[in-house]
């Protein structure tokens, strides 16, 4: 196989070459009329090309986005990103429309005069003014769903969690019936206890440790994350939420489930997508066909198995998730045993 | 600079030379040497997205012991990343680019017979080429290259039992970077004493061409945010080698507790990127200035704006020292500081917004000459615009909670400084190859250049968004441990095809270089009509640049296609003919533009 490829290559090269220097024997090395006749031509093909590029995209790639927001929270999100998605898009068409289009118009012949334009102050007033009026009103809707977001101070009775990091798989711990994690740290970490729950904190006894997340639906989730080693990050893609996990930090981030697994396996969005997934899975010959989960991915790098550091997320009602976390073992009844 | 002849042995004209000419096509040169190597590395990779753990006998023959049986290693997937982005950001794009035209064309634009200190700039040369080898070196260590990417966060770049490319990989590649900066410093502080101090007679800051305006400010913000990567650089060596934590806190790795105390890889974060957005001017700027040069030329008019455009560069400067925080809005930052960096970042729009319009403006009635440095020029806007576009998505720190780090992101950045840098690069190797070696590129291989390359980028970087904003985060081996990323495979082999088609294009481009310099059509004193003092200059290079007397500057440098009577379209041109150099002095009554 390699004397083949390594031939391959030479021959390519040959041809190549070959045409190369056929092309460097035709001489000129300016534009002429011609020349330029033809490239404004050019212009337009390709602007014609980029244009049903785009809208194929757009059009064609919806369904492979992530469904709507499952987090309350991320509704504005969602929103902010449409304005703001429309609104690029349509200065995007507008513009390249332009550039393209000036390029074929405008193309060089001698008998054309270029129009001597080297300043109007209008203009120049005009494209500041406008694109910052519009600035202003992304940057408020942000800010203000920056602050919705990151405020974590005033929800009632929420649920916490710890999601610890470490190379290559996440760990969890629930607070228990104090709702109140207990301390962590590197130093304790041993055996069983592989989360380092400092378990001389009072805190800590009723914490629990978990290999997957339930969450309530439509309770506020305040999330604490800590890492054991390098930097991790802790993406849930569907509920619009990250953040990093930083050794001898801790961070933290909140959201709400909106919408419980099943629920969201019935949405209009996730039924196309699971579609086409699975009909591609069975055209690879893969046995398993594909269930729309939750799913809590690592978004920063890490080392070698990055691509493979997950974690299941279910969202269930709140009775389902009283009934699933009552089975949990405490962190005592483990430790001491 | 005197004017007698120097005797020239090959060691000083060629090797050690302080010709600023020269020196400007070595930093080319490497420059497209370090280029080839980071695209081809790009070319693996992308085939290991497309077809993941496929056995492809190219990866057999190239990564030797990173590689079992055809398929390349994880980790040595993550080595070929971190030095794509390592390589194109600073080597390609920062010293082949900046490098190369600052030095050419700031002695040439202002009227100097050379740069301030020749010394100083052989030296800047030098040190960039010492980086460069060791750079390639430490591709060749047992462990594999440095693999953490190229931001090189800690505690994963400290630490080689996290990674094997953190052992003398990542050495290798912290004193190449600490070499690099060196050397980027050297150039700039000489860019920037050249332009204060070796203009010509009655070239006023305000008849600069926008070209030395931009390799002016570039080297300032140089200048204010490369040592503070060095500095991150340096700290990060001690944690590394002397047991500081600096960085490090609280670390269980290979199952025990190592010692390190009360540092903060936030830390990091924040020195890294006070250079690292910088940087990403730094690189955007030159071929801006490239562009604002070609795109008047080409165009036959003056560029639109002109103080606009000076404006808009001092604020896009002033601004992205500012900004750094956005890359970071996620790492656990104070939330306030994330409102700030959003404010911030979204009004770098506004400069930037202000540029893309004067250049359309300036093409608007204009006598397009459609040569490929032109075309290039027209595509840096193309890409300029859609991928600064998208840079309104990311810099809002709400929305950035979920596309941080997907695919969204490398087609953004690879759009907006990547393409737009890269066409500039291009666009201003043809136009001013006929300065660099007195001979003209060919035009038929360079239009089929342009639009392969066009087309293959467009083809990669647009459709990567979708797979952003399907999730799929960057720095994935592969996606098949998700199955819900399934159906975005056959996009990726789409982009992967583009890219290789792209990649290996470049060849074209190659070949008429090489070729055209020993080969290409002899070159004119002034092949494109330009108003520019360096076509003023002989085309054989000399010594000192100008024969006799350096020349005198009347005028601004766009006088295209100005009119006899300015507000009459219809009337004769100035001078009878559509370009009056800036050695021509003033006609009685007429005006400045």
């Amino acid at each position: 196989m390699l004397a083949l490829f390594y031939i391959f290559i030479g021959i390519a090269i040959g041809v190549s070459f070959w045409q190369i220097t056929r092309i460097m024997n035709l001489r000129g090395v300016i534009a002429t009329d011609e020349d330029n006749a033809k490239q404004g031509k050019y212009a337009l093909l390709f602007m014609a090309f980029f244009y049903a590029m785009m809208i194929y995209c757009l059009i064609f790639m919806n369904v492979i986005m992530l469904p709507e927001s499952a987090s309350i929270e991320g509704e504005h999100d969602d929103n902010l990103f449409n304005i703001t998605f429309w609104l690029i898009g349509i200065v995007q068409f507008v513009m390249q429309f332009l550039i393209f289009y000036f390029t074929f118009k405008y193309r060089g012949n001698k008998d054309r005069k270029a129009k001597f334009y080297a300043d109007s102050h209008k203009l120049e007033v005009i494209w500041t003014i406008v694109p910052a009026v519009v600035l202003v009103v992304l940057i408020g809707y942000g800010l203000w769903q920056w602050n919705n977001i990151m405020d974590l101070s005033d929800s009632e009775d929420p649920v916490v969690i710890e999601l610890y990091s470490r190379q290559f798989d996440w760990q969890a711990r629930y607070a228990g019936e104090d709702n109140t994690l207990g301390r962590g740290n590197v130093n304790y970490i041993k055996g069983r206890n592989s989360m380092g729950v400092d378990m001389s904190d009072k805190n800590s006894l009723d914490d629990k440790q978990v290999t997957e997340l339930y969450l309530p639906k439509g309770r506020k989730i305040h999330f604490q994350f800590r890492s054991q080693d390098v930097l991790h990050s802790a993406y849930m893609p569907h509920f619009r939420a990250q953040m990093n996990c930083v050794p001898g930090m801790v961070t933290k981030f909140g959201f709400t489930p909106k919408f419980t697994t099943e629920e969201m396996r019935q949405s209009s969005e996730v039924i196309a997508k699971t579609i086409g997934i699975n009909k591609i899975r069975k055209a690879k010959g893969e046995e398993e066909l594909y269930e729309f989960n939750f799913i809590l991915l690592c978004n920063k790098i890490c080392g070698a198995s990055h691509y493979n550091m997950q974690m299941k997320i279910t969202v269930v009602d709140q009775e389902d998730y009283d009934e699933w976390i009552a089975e949990q073992p405490t962190l005592a009844s483990i430790l001491n045993n | 600079m005197s004017e007698h002849h120097h005797k020239e042995t090959f060691v000083t004209k060629y090797i050690f030379s302080q010709d600023h000419k020269m020196i400007s096509k070595q930093f080319l040169v490497t420059g497209m040497i370090m280029g080839i190597i980071a695209v081809f590395m790009s070319m693996l990779f992308r085939l290991q997205i497309a077809w993941p753990e496929t056995s492809f006998t190219i990866i057999e023959a190239f990564l030797g012991n990173h590689q079992t049986d055809g398929v390349m290693d994880p980790d040595f997937y993550l080595a070929l990343v971190t030095i794509h982005g390592t390589i194109m950001v600073f080597f390609v794009l920062t010293a082949g680019l900046s490098g190369t035209f600052s030095n050419l064309l700031i002695p040439l634009q202002i009227g100097a017979r050379d740069m301030a200190s020749g010394f100083m700039n052989m030296i800047s040369y030098w040190l960039f080429f010492l980086s460069s080898v060791i750079m390639v070196i430490s591709l060749f260590v047992e462990a594999g290259p440095a693999s953490s990417g190229w931001t090189i966060y800690p505690p994963l770049s400290a630490l080689p039992q996290a990674i094997p490319g953190s052992g003398a990989g990542m050495t290798l590649w912290l004193v190449s970077m600490a070499i690099f900066v060196a050397s980027s410093l050297i150039g700039a502080l000489n860019y920037i004493v050249t332009i204060f101090n070796l203009r010509t007679k009655g070239m006023q800051m305000t008849r600069l061409p926008l070209t030395m305006w931009a390799f002016f400010i570039t080297a300032i913000i140089g200048v204010v945010s490369f040592p503070v990567l060095l500095s991150a650089a340096l700290l990060l060596i001690f944690d590394r080698s002397f047991g500081t934590s600096f960085y490090l806190s609280d670390i269980f790795i290979s199952g025990e507790v190592l010692h390190y105390q009360g540092g903060s890889p936030v830390l990091f974060e924040h020195l890294f990127w006070f250079l690292g957005h910088p940087e990403v001017y730094i690189v955007l700027l030159p071929a801006l200035g490239i562009t604002s040069e070609i795109i008047s030329t080409n165009s036959r008019k003056p560029i639109f704006g002109y103080r606009a455009m000076i404006l808009s560069i001092m604020a896009i400067a002033f601004l992205s020292t500012i900004v750094w925080g956005h890359h970071m809005f996620i790492t656990g930052m104070n939330p306030f500081l994330g409102s700030v960096f959003t404010f911030t970042t979204l009004l770098i729009a506004i400069p930037s917004a202000v540029k893309a319009f004067n250049y359309i403006t300036t093409l608007w009635k204009g006598n397009l000459q459609l040569n490929p440095a032109m075309l290039f020029s027209i595509g840096l806007v193309s890409t300029f615009v859609t991928g600064g576009l998208t840079g309104l998505v990311l810099g809002d720190s709400a929305l950035d909670i979920n596309i941080h780090d997907t695919y969204f992101v490398v087609a953004h950045f690879h759009l907006v400084m990547g393409v737009s840098a890269i066409f500039g690069m291009y666009a201003g190797i043809y136009h001013w190859f006929p300065k660099m070696y007195g001979r003209m590129m060919n035009k038929t291989l360079g239009y089929w250049h342009f639009w392969i390359t066009i087309i293959c980028a467009y083809g990669v970087f647009w459709p990567m968004h979708f797979i952003g904003l399907a999730g799929l985060p960057r720095r994935y081996y592969s996606n098949t441990a998700f199955p819900m990323f399934d159906d975005l495979l056959q996009i990726n082999v789409v982009i992967t095809i583009f890219a290789l088609v792209g990649g290996t294009a470049q060849i074209i481009f190659l070949a008429n270089f090489f070729i055209s310099m020993y080969r290409g059509e002899k070159a004119t004193q002034n092949p494109w009509k330009s108003n520019t003092l360096e076509w003023t200059t002989p085309v054989e290079h000399i010594h000192g640049n100008w024969p006799g007397k350096l020349p005198e500057v009347h005028r601004w440098a766009y006088d295209y296609s100005k009119r006899v009577d300015p507000n009459d379209d219809d009337s004769d041109y100035l001078h009878g003919q559509d370009f009056v150099s800036q050695i021509t002095p003033l006609l009685e009554g007429e005006e400045h533009s």
